[in-house]
């Protein structure tokens, strides 16, 4: 999207590098562009914008009808909320922030270290059924989560990972793998297998030229799969409502919505609660920004 | 000790047979040059060497020993890749001592080493650069670097000096000799270039759709070519094949001349043939009594000598002449045959019927 509101804005030589499959009609179009794109931002925006409003404004003015865009009083006090508990302890939000660091990290620490060598594997090797594999693994992604949920539900409680950080983790793994391998595959099918091939014959083991010659070259990839990853598990929502339930294992989704109904609800903490969710996600974006870019239309679209 | 022998070697790559039982036996020492045109298995079977691809049959054995199972690592060969395959996030100077550390080999050494390739290859001042900061010919170089700056057990070179400018590469042909011989080490070399192979082998095997051709030393190849095809790939200008066939004590020409049949040929009578002649293997004269005559269809200057094309009936040889020759097109020439260096060939099989009698 970037891409496209850059070539409706520029104007002038710029213009003309746009290829002409993509150029209909002169100026008057690129004014409806930014038209209809200024449009949709704002329609998008707008629930940010209020959640963060929300998320500074005292109380009463949260309800106040009608409602003031500018002019309230400005406060922090929902955001000590969400981290600090009433009687001065840690509050069950920022230990649910906590728990969802932890199982997104992790998990997408595994999906990594698992499926990047895989990926590099398929890449590189004949295995047999190489195309109907890789769509299996791909047909494990097509599944929405609620379908699963109850047998891995049952699972689970056999295998007492219910109400576990180590059971999010691990399911939020098992549907991280797929992603990275096909992801990855991209990635490691744009790198000559020439190198590992000179690496072998300078005396280096096929693993030892994977990690010396061809990892490095594969970091920005990586970086582009781990954060996409990373934010799947970090807003999972389904498996984490049904398979945990105590304050001390729920992650942070799970937790926010807790925080919905009962007799009263506090918005002011509701919305900023939200605003610390979306916080890393929008940094780890923001930081790898050049690579997903990268990711997405050389990673996963060849092939 | 450095012998490299296949045995049968096949690889198929789906429908294409890029090697089609390939054997080969380079002996301790020898420059051996595998020579073939493009896509005719010569990277393929410096692969299977190498031990980087597998294979659908055949064996490698190294010194002797069975070598087909083995990881690459464990064969102790250094190789130059076609498309160089340098590490693009290393200097020219890590490339090149890849290999010693590999090894383990200490700083001083590989330093030591790295320096003494540099001088030799020209490459001292782009040593710091990196790959993508290279032209063709200087990543070739810094590949060349990179497989001599250890001693293997072989030298594997998939056309090292293709990418380089004439001058450069004649020099380096030199360069690349005087090397072979001082390290008296095993090199096979595969090219597509003829004058690479008999300038520089020892050996050559000439490499046709994955199947071995001939093997020989240059003269051999050059002099004695075992069919049709390997007389038509080897020499420039290429060979003239012309179709005939003997009846008694003479040949008879598709097109309508005579030759006396050459002692040496046992071929059966009216049996189609092909006679080989290569251009500095006949003579061009104005008048007088000559074996062919033809006339004059075009002239390529080239220095040294002119190619004098000649056209018989509907059929061209090239001759060799001096480079004083002058002509005009359409004009009849004679041309002398020196018969007891032609070639003859079945033009059905492509075998050469010459070997018998000589
Ligand atoms: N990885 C591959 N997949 C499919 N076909 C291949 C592959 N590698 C080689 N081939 C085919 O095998 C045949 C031999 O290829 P090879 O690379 O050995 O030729 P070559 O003699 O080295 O040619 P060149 O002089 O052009 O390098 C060719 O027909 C080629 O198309
Ligand atoms: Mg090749």
């Amino acid at each position: 999207m970037a891409v496209s509101v850059d070539e409706a804005v520029s104007t002038g030589p710029a213009r003309d590098r746009t290829p002409p499959a993509r150029r209909f009609g002169g100026r008057g179009r690129s004014v409806l562009e930014v038209a209809l794109l200024t449009a949709l931002a704002v329609v998008m925006l707008f629930p940010v914008l209020w959640m963060i409003e929300t998320s500074i404004k005292e109380n009463r003015d949260v309800y106040a009808v009608p409602a003031e865009f500018f002019g309230f009083t400005v406060t922090m006090d929902h955001f000590k909320d969400v981290f600090v508990a009433p009687d001065g302890g840690r509050s069950d939000l920022s230990v649910a922030f906590l728990n969802s660091a932890v199982v997104a990290g992790v998990s997408t620490l595994l999906a990594t270290v698992l499926g990047v060598p895989a990926a590099w594997a398929y890449s590189r090797f004949a295995v047999r059924a190489k195309k109907d594999q890789l769509f299996f693994i791909l047909s494990t992604r097509f599944m929405p989560p609620v379908v699963v949920v109850i047998p891995i539900f049952l699972m689970y409680r056999q295998l007492g990972l219910i109400d576990s950080k180590l059971g999010l983790i691990l399911i939020y793994t098992a549907f991280n793998v797929p992603f990275t391998i096909w992801m990855m595959k991209g990635f490691v099918d744009e790198v000559p297998a020439e190198y590992e091939d000179a690496a072998m014959l300078d005396g280096y083991t096929r693993l030892q030229a994977f990690w010396r010659y061809t990892l490095p070259l594969l970091v920005p990839g990586i970086a582009a799969t781990a954060v996409f990853a990373l934010i799947f598990s970090w807003n999972e929502f389904v498996f984490a409502i049904f398979l945990t339930s105590s304050d001390d294992v729920r992650t942070a989704p799970p937790a926010i919505a807790g925080l919905i109904g009962g007799t009263t609800t506090d918005w002011g903490l509701v919305a900023a609660a939200s605003v610390v969710f979306a916080l890393p996600v929008l940094v780890f974006a923001y930081l790898v920004r050049k690579h997903l870019i990268a990711g997405v239309t050389l990673g996963a679209v060849r092939r | 000790m450095g012998t490299v022998a296949v045995q049968g070697l096949c690889k198929s790559f789906g429908k294409v047979q890029a090697l089609d039982g390939v054997t080969l036996d380079v002996p301790d020492g020898s420059f051996f040059v595998v020579l073939g045109p493009s896509g005719a298995g010569k990277t393929t079977t410096l692969r299977a060497i190498a031990g980087l691809d597998k294979l659908d049959a055949g064996s490698v054995r190294l010194d002797g020993r069975d070598a087909t199972a083995d990881a690459p690592a464990e064969r102790d060969l250094a190789m130059v890749f076609q498309n160089y395959a340098l590490y693009p996030r290393h200097t020219a100077y890590e490339n090149i001592a890849s290999p010693l550390r590999a090894r383990r080999c200490s700083a001083a050494e590989i330093a030591a080493a790295v320096e003494r390739m540099s001088s030799l290859l020209h490459i001292e001042r782009l040593l710091q650069r990196r790959p993508a900061q290279l032209s063709g010919g200087e990543m070739q170089r810094v590949a060349l670097a990179r497989a001599l700056v250890r001693r293997p057990r072989a030298f594997l070179m998939d056309e090292p000096l293709t990418n380089l400018d004439l001058k450069l590469r004649v020099e380096m042909r030199t360069e690349l000799t005087r090397i072979h011989r001082s390290l008296g080490a095993t090199f096979l070399y595969v090219t597509n270039d003829q004058v690479e192979a008999l300038s520089m082998a020892d050996q050559v095997a000439v490499l046709k759709e994955g199947k071995v051709q001939q093997v020989g030393t240059p003269t051999e190849v050059y002099e004695r070519p075992a069919n049709q095809w390997v007389a038509g790939f080897v020499g420039s200008p290429p060979i003239s094949l012309l179709p005939c066939h003997a009846e008694g004590d003479r040949l008879i020409g598709a097109q309508g001349w005579t030759l006396p049949r050459p002692r040496w040929t046992t071929a059966e009578d009216g049996r189609p043939l092909l006679l080989g002649l290569r251009a500095e293997d006949m003579s061009v004269e104005r008048r007088g009594h000559a074996s062919l005559s033809g006339e004059l269809y075009g002239l390529e200057p080239l220095g040294d000598r002119t190619v004098v094309d000649v056209r018989v009936g509907t059929e061209i040889l090239k001759v060799k002449a001096r480079p004083t020759v002058t002509g005009t097109p359409g004009e009849q020439l004679q041309v002398t045959v020196d018969l007891d260096r032609a070639h003859l060939f079945d033009a059905d099989t492509g075998l050469s019927l010459s070997e018998a009698g000589r």
